[in-house]
């Protein structure tokens, strides 16, 4: 019959708070593991960045311009070959080195306008959820109307204002990305405000920052997390289609401006069908590794989701 | 439902229609002056940019500009003009139908289909058919729609020449009648099969995911207690309830319905206002982009309302609040 | 002695989770008298709803039941679809924990109720349905006319009432209530139960009250019965069990609701250190022997079996055991 005893006092409050999360993270990753969905998704992903960091070393950058693949005399059209295992487009380029060269600029952009919007998302989320009241009020009307904007329009003005290039493309898909994940994040925010341990965080006087800082944010990083996994995928999704459209920049290579090049040299109708198949392929499986990984990390978050 | 509720609703979405035409209006003022940009393209002197900058407003202060140029010409329904002289509000208006007959299509069809599947596949969950359609529902969700023409014109019409590439009738012989219906149908077929299993993908994975929800809820439980079949608990209180998500996430997958509606009518040249959206960009029409974008921000509006009353309507939680 | 409504026979409930098979119930035996109230007491995750939601096969499929329940006689357990459903709310009802989510909430009340009624009845009339409706609406103290509103418009406690209501609707032999208060605060809970006790005894209904809240058990039951890791412990009259307690587990359960105004109860609280088992962790012999206070060397390795105690009922331990072999 012993009594329970006091804590020893020997490890600060700050070191208790990380052990509790990297427990919460090993628990999470239990769960996350059981999903094959969600390792396959991880793995195509990741295999994605390597190829993507390793560009150097995969092809030749030179590969690219059209002006050394004329030099060296490369083959037009060609199909896959031993040589040339993705083919080679309208200019004699290989589509193997565009496809590699081209993850670079897909991945960064996607990566870059992601965090982007999940930072404004976040910051207005997290606030107005804490603050609640006439912040919230304005906050989220502000959202709503951000979450009206048709992206694929403002696309278009600000290609034709700013200039084309990635820029315009960060800058589209950081505006109307951030709405939707800003109104998520809210709903978790304003749960964890709720709790009792956040009165008594203010009872004892903290600061607001400190509390959104110490208390919201880092009980909203599932949420946050999974917003950034699904943005990503709907942020690929965009630049491959702004690219496509002509939006994209004329002097780098993404997945969209190879298939851009492709139809506008008529592959379609003239049956290159490797220019098109293999770069797409990649932007599909990009998209779908990130919409396995959302989906495996519901299944974290949302017990009902999971195979029982 | 009340007509407050509806009365709110409508006042909130012309409060939102006002920030899009506000917003549109610095979009294109401030971001870089547009004489230029036409001057740009059209090789103007600088008398006749005068002119132009004196028809279209731009010599006087931005608040002027708004309440005396901007609002009146939008409220007579005028857009503004195109370089080449075109009512940028007809060209718009005429191309509506196309678009709306592909795309209305193939949303509707997605719906059904998704929402069968997801239904099927969440109250089987781990069945066979659930592992399957779960996969293809993400790859198709994944796929962007404009890709996934271009893949059926290689093998259904390049290759196969099952289909027409491109267009929406044969120009070369036309047709009247019956004939010119099938001659359409036949030239929307691959398109609109593109944007329905394009758009499929998120009906069905929104769908399964409710119902999941829906089933793990204690009055699926209490309802089969009652002795009713298992067919009766599905139909009767499973999918009603598992349906309310569906009409706001189609509402928030509208902008993903326009942009793959502009891809898929680019890939086949289907004369739509997606293919005059591209048209605009290359051209550098601002004044078509301009009355586009008000266009495509109206209809997201209209959208919302339409679902935010469907909802008051059919949830008896905010019928009867 | 009545014939019994319900008998469980060795029932073992073990559900079937990716991480591997959980018993949950590892062999309870049960007679409920027809007429009688019967309640099923324990800590949580001792098995008791589990139990409740086996009886109407209300488990996942791929749960392992074993064991027989008859109901009425007849095993539910071997019944399949037509003859179950007709057994489901036709002989035996439920009534859920958390009434605020046992109501569909599409659906008006009234529509609910009458669901029940023509699944047991195909030839009943619109007009007779709603009138049996408002019927059973009046016997809870509800006026007929709510049938026509929507769940959220009810507060906890009429939503409660609602769902005993429904669990009447088809004239059940016996109700299984589940928790039914737990969720309510307490005034609430006092109406609600007055509510049951007054049915119960005028429709002559036979009840298995479950709830871990020992002081309701002993105001509405005839007799209790204790679960502790998936075994009845001990089972006997509501009245005498935890005044005259013969399992060490009862006794403790007793002693832990302080008496109000006793002052020996006010300083020396009393209670059990330590948790219930996990399943997957089950202690060998007696499941209880880690926290028993008087379990002794050949508790660690036996598992009792049920011996008649002085006041009439039944109880696992093997200090019972003893004193009758002693005797």
């Amino acid at each position: 019959m012993s009594a329970v005893s006091a804590p020893t006092g020997e490890r600060s409050a700050r070191q208790i708070a990380w052990s509790r999360r990297l427990r919460a993270g090993k628990a999470s990753w239990a769960i996350y593991r059981t999903s094959g969905i969600g390792l396959a998704g991880l793995a195509i992903i990741v295999a994605f960045v390597v190829i993507a960091l390793l560009a150097p070393l995969l092809a030749n950058k030179s590969g690219t311009l059209i002006t050394y693949v004329a030099e060296q005399h490369q083959p037009h059209n060609a199909p896959p070959s031993l040589a040339y295992p993705f083919g080679t487009d309208h200019f004699g380029r290989s589509v193997l080195t565009q496809v590699i060269w081209g993850a670079r600029v897909s991945l960064l952009v996607g990566a870059i306008a992601t965090l982007g919007a999940l930072l404004i998302g976040s910051a207005i989320g997290l606030s107005a959820g804490f603050f609640g009241g006439r912040v919230d009020g304005i906050l989220m009307r502000l959202t709503d109307w951000f979450m009206v904007i048709p992206w694929l329009g403002l696309a278009l003005v600000l290609a034709a204002i700013m200039g084309k290039g990635l820029v315009s493309i960060i800058t589209v898909i950081v505006i109307t990305s951030w709405a939707f994940p800003a109104r998520v994040i809210r709903a978790q925010s304003w749960a964890v405000s709720s709790r009792p341990f956040v009165e008594r965080a203010r009872a004892i006087g903290s600061r607001d920052s400190h509390i959104i800082a110490t208390h919201i944010l880092p009980n909203s990083m599932p949420i946050i997390f999974t917003q950034m996994v699904i943005t990503g995928a709907s942020a690929i999704y965009t630049e491959s289609l702004l690219s496509f459209l002509g939006m994209g920049d004329p002097n780098s290579v993404s997945w969209g401006t190879t298939l851009e090049d492709a139809f506008n040299q008529g592959a379609l109708t003239a049956g290159h069908w490797w220019q098109i198949v293999f770069p797409g392929m990649c932007i599909i499986l990009a998209i779908l590794a990130l919409t396995m990984i959302g989906y495996a990390f519901d299944q974290v978050l949302n017990p009902r989701l999971r195979d029982r | 439902m009340s007509a407050s509720y509806i009365l709110k609703r409508v006042l909130a979405a012309f409060v939102t229609l006002l920030f899009i035409l506000v917003f549109n209006f610095f979009l294109f003022r401030t971001l870089g002056d547009p004489v230029k940009l036409i001057a740009r393209d059209q090789q103007m002197s600088v008398d006749e940019q005068d002119a132009l900058r004196k028809q279209l407003c731009l010599d006087r202060p931005p608040l002027e500009q708004f309440t005396q140029c901007y609002m009146p010409q939008l409220l007579h329904g005028n857009l503004g003009q195109t370089a080449s002289g075109d009512d940028v509000s007809t060209l718009i208006w005429d191309r509506i139908p196309k678009t709306l007959l592909l795309t209305g299509t193939a949303t509707l069809l997605a719906t059904i289909m998704g929402v069968w599947v997801g239904i099927k596949a969440g109250w089987k969950r781990g069945s066979r058919f659930d592992r399957w359609t779960l996969m293809t529902s993400m790859t198709f969700y994944s796929t962007p729609e404009f890709l996934l023409g271009m893949f059926f014109i290689i093998v259904f019409a390049a290759w196969l020449g099952w289909f027409p590439i491109s267009g929406y009738q044969n120009v070369v012989t036309p047709t009247t009648g019956f004939a010119h219906v099938l001659d359409v149908l036949n030239h929307l077929f691959l398109p609109c099969l593109t944007l329905t299993l394009g758009y499929f993908g998120e009906y069905s994975l929104v769908m399964r995911a409710s119902m999941l929800d829906v089933v793990a809820e204690d009055f699926t439980t209490a309802s089969r207690a009652k002795g009713i079949r298992e067919s009766e608990v599905r139909n009767r209180h499973v999918v009603p309830n598992a349906m309310l998500p569906i009409i706001t996430a189609s509402v928030l997958y509208f902008g993903f319905i326009i942009a793959g509606a502009v891809g898929v009518e680019y890939v086949f040249s289907y004369p739509g206002l997606g293919l005059l959206t591209v048209d605009a960009l290359d051209s550098t029409n601002l004044a078509l982009l301009e009355g586009l974008f008000l266009f495509f921000s109206a209809a997201i509006i209209v959208a919302n309302l339409v679902a935010d009353v469907l909802m008051g309507y059919v949830d008896p939680r905010i019928r009867y609040g | 002695m009545n014939e019994s409504v319900l008998s469980l026979r060795n029932v073992e409930i073990t559900y079937q989770l990716r991480s591997g098979p959980v018993p949950a119930v590892r062999g309870i035996d049960l007679d409920v008298p027809a007429g009688s109230v019967v309640g099923l007491a324990g800590e949580s995750g001792c098995g008791k709803s589990t139990v409740g939601n086996a009886i109407l096969r209300l488990l996942p499929e791929e749960t392992d039941v074993t064991g027989q329940i008859l109901m009425q006689g007849q095993d539910i357990l071997l019944m399949k679809g037509k003859e179950l459903r007709a057994v489901r709310w036709g002989q035996a009802s439920i009534i859920f924990q958390g009434a605020m989510h046992s109501l569909d909430p599409v659906k008006r009340i009234d529509e609910q109720i009458a669901e029940a009624i023509q699944a047991h009845d195909a030839k009943i009339t619109p007009k007779a349905t709603s009138q049996r409706v408002g019927e059973l609406l009046e016997m809870v103290r509800l006026p007929a006319r709510r049938g026509r509103e929507y769940p959220h418009q009810l507060s906890g406690g009429q939503k409660q009432r609602v769902m005993i209501a429904m669990a009447l609707a088809c004239k059940p032999a016996l109700v299984i209530a589940d928790e039914p208060t737990t969720a309510l605060d307490v005034m609430v809970q006092a109406q609600v139960l007055d509510l049951l006790r007054e049915l119960q005894a005028e429709l002559g209904l036979a009840v298995v009250f479950i709830t871990h809240d020992l002081s309701v058990l002993t105001e509405i039951c005839d007799r209790i019965a204790i679960m502790y890791a998936g075994k009845l412990v001990e089972e006997g009259d509501a009245d005498t069990i935890f005044t005259q307690p013969s399992h060490p587990y009862t006794k403790a359960l007793g002693g832990a609701f302080p008496r109000i105004g006793n002052l020996e109860d006010r300083f020396t609280p009393a209670g059990l250190d330590g948790d219930p088992p996990l399943p997957q962790a089950m202690p060998s012999g007696c499941a209880f022997h880690p926290r028993c206070p008087v379990a002794f060397d050949r508790c660690a390795i036996e598992d009792p079996e049920r011996f008649p105690t002085p006041t009439g009922g039944t109880a696992a331990c093997l200090l019972l055991g003893e004193t009758r072999s002693r005797a």
